[in-house]
């Protein structure tokens, strides 16, 4: 297995290791065995997402969305080899602890704003392209700089946003599809995740839905018609019980 | 110290509680069972509740040895659940508080739950798996609410497996979950069903509508307890892997399970798995807790009576919607 490399995180379903591909900083994502599910059922979900994932990266490149660049895919260890953005912090990172903490040195408000323009027209230009993410949340996105500010010790770094690029992750929920349901759940998905986890911030999903408005006129009265179809069905739900 | 008497009756359950600063004085229950086949219904199960309301109240009373004027708090479910039954606990509530001159409190259903599972687990900050027959979420605290991570996008879980065993046509007695996971104990072989995951939300009518669809040709190849396994495997896999994104989202290494649902101990097993390989704790109770009842809308209306939380008596209504983050949570402050 992967005793020898380093372990970066375990996320959702994944372990990631950190290594070196042909001389570049590079990350194992591996899906590990999951015990607690059937085995036939663990294989096959294990298999999609790799799939899924492996697709979706390379298919964002063309989309002109940011991902880690794809190394190497192996099915048989349920690894992906992807590069590694040594310098990174995830968006939820960003609020919490740089937003938030860093008020002396900036406007907060400000800050996000570009962040938000960022966040809408990459998960617009992923829809555009029939890229559906399927798990929309700030641990899946990443700020990297630019220009490397690997110098700057502390989080001013962080602060320059003019000099910080979006990079979009986890794609093993993603898949590709031209409805515009699919489209509204994705950002359903996502304005529940920012609400439930940036609840300091209310506006910033508003902020993210109107660059997403905004990039392009194209069919998105339709998705967004769809959206608030599927949030008024979770509205509407009663719950008993 | 408070002391305060519970009425929960939003579902098929009609329940009693008393409690004292946490600590459990009586907890008394009746449920309202169909015919096999059949679901409940709001009008017949509001007559069972005003049948038997009377009986649980007296036995609760009795069996805490607590006398009406010892207790400092009424409370009763206020919602979310079905109309004509929480209407019958609301208005029996209201007359205690009347008849006994005491203050009384009306409960999110689901706080219950959360509230009940950290008294009985001491899980401090957990995130929870609330499971029910009318409910799917994934909550997590932050600054007092109970925030919804994820949830189901159409049916819920229990409702789910409900509707299957009634397709099967077993028994609703002590419930048609129970009886599905004592048949999936036997099921061996397994079939592949839609899984359906979208980032923390769960989806699942299609698997429902599947199995109806395709009942009569299934069950030549697969045993009825080969079905009532599969689905089981199946919904609990997704249910796990939702709560291990949201723990993975969060930075959360403990999770406790409420509701109804929760007192499955095949869904504990996984749950208990899934822990084990992050380095996490599991929480859960058994039936008697998990289970909708009166201890749950006791204890959750004394945390917010203790912290000051009041209620006029002309807003002392029922709401048959009623979201759990709605709810200001006065008595954390963490
Ligand atoms: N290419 C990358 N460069 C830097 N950090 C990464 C990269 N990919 C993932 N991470 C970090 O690892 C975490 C988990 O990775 P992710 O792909 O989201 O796995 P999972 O599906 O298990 O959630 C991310 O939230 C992020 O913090
Ligand atoms: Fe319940
Ligand atoms: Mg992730």
């Amino acid at each position: 297995m992967a005793e020898d490399y380093k372990i970066l995180k375990q996320g959702a379903e994944a372990k990631l290791y950190i290594c070196n591909y042909l001389g570049k900083p590079a990350l194992i994502k591996e899906r590990f065995k999951k015990n607690y599910r059937h085995s036939d059922l663990d294989t096959s979900i294990t298999k999609e997402r790799i799939k899924n994932e492996a697709r979706s990266i390379v298919r964002c490149k063309t989309a002109g969305v940011k991902t880690p660049c794809l190394y190497l895919v192996d099915f048989e260890r349920r690894r992906i080899y992807m590069q590694h953005f040594v310098e990174s912090i995830t968006i939820k990172d960003f609020v919490i602890n740089i937003v938030s903490k860093e008020q002396i040195n900036c406007d907060g408000d400000i800050i996000l704003d570009v962040v938000a323009k960022m966040i809408g027209e990459a998960v617009r230009k992923m829809h555009d392209n029939n890229i559906i993410h399927g798990d929309l949340t700030s641990s899946n996105m990443l700020l990297v700089p630019k220009i490397s500010s690997a110098g700057v010790a502390d989080n001013s770094k962080w602060l320059d946003v003019a000099n910080l690029e979006l990079v979009m992750i986890d794609f093993g929920l993603s898949f590709i599809d031209t409805s515009t349901e699919d489209k509204g759940v994705d950002l359903y998905v996502l304005e529940r995740a920012l609400i439930s986890t940036h609840n300091d911030y209310p506006d910033l999903f508003n902020k993210i839905l109107e660059a997403y408005k905004k990039f392009n006129k194209n069919n998105v009265k339709e998705i967004l018609s769809k959206f608030e179809e599927v949030r008024a069905r979770g509205r509407k739900r009663t719950m008993v019980g | 110290m408070v002391i305060a008497i519970g009425f929960e009756g939003s579902a098929n359950k009609l329940g009693v509680g008393i409690v004292r600063d946490g600590e459990i004085l009586a907890n008394c229950r009746r449920t309202y069972i169909t015919p096999p086949g059949e679901g409940f219904l709001p009008r017949e199960t509001a007559e069972h509740h005003q049948q038997n309301i009377h009986g649980v109240l007296e036995e609760a009373l009795e069996q805490s040895g607590i006398l009406p004027q010892d207790i400092d708090v009424v409370c009763y479910t206020k919602g979310p659940g079905m109309g004509a039954p929480l209407m019958v606990c609301a208005i029996v509530a209201r007359t205690c508080a009347k008849l006994w001159n005491k203050p009384i409190l009306g409960v999110n259903h689901c706080i219950g739950h959360i509230e009940m599972g950290r008294l009985i687990t001491k899980a401090n900050n957990p995130t929870v798996l609330y499971v029910s027959g009318g409910n799917t979420q994934i909550i997590a605290y932050s600054r007092q609410r109970y925030r919804i991570f994820g949830e189901t996008i159409d049916i819920a879980v229990g409702n789910c497996l409900d509707r299957f065993a009634r397709v099967l046509k077993l028994s609703n007695a002590p419930s048609p979950g129970y009886n599905i996971e004592q048949a999936a104990k036997r099921g061996k072989k397994y079939l592949h069903l839609p899984y359906c995951v979208k980032g923390m939300d769960v989806s699942f009518s299609g698997i429902l509508s599947y199995m109806e669809d395709k009942i009569d040709d299934l069950l030549k190849e697969y045993t009825p307890e080969d079905l009532c396994y599969s689905l089981q495997e199946t919904v609990f896999a997704m249910l796990v892997e939702i709560t291990e994104r949201a723990m993975a989202h969060c930075g959360s290494d403990e999770v406790l399970i409420v509701g109804g649902v929760g007192c499955n101990e095949r869904l504990q097993e996984m749950m208990g798995v899934m822990c084990a390989e992050r380095g996490s704790k599991i929480f859960a109770t058994d039936e008697r807790f998990c289970i909708d009842n009166g201890v749950m809308i006791a204890h959750a209306g004394a945390l917010a009576f203790e912290s000051g939380a009041r209620m006029d008596f002309k807003d002392t209504t029922i709401t048959q919607r009623y979201r759990t983050d709605d709810v200001l949570v006065t008595w954390r402050n963490d």
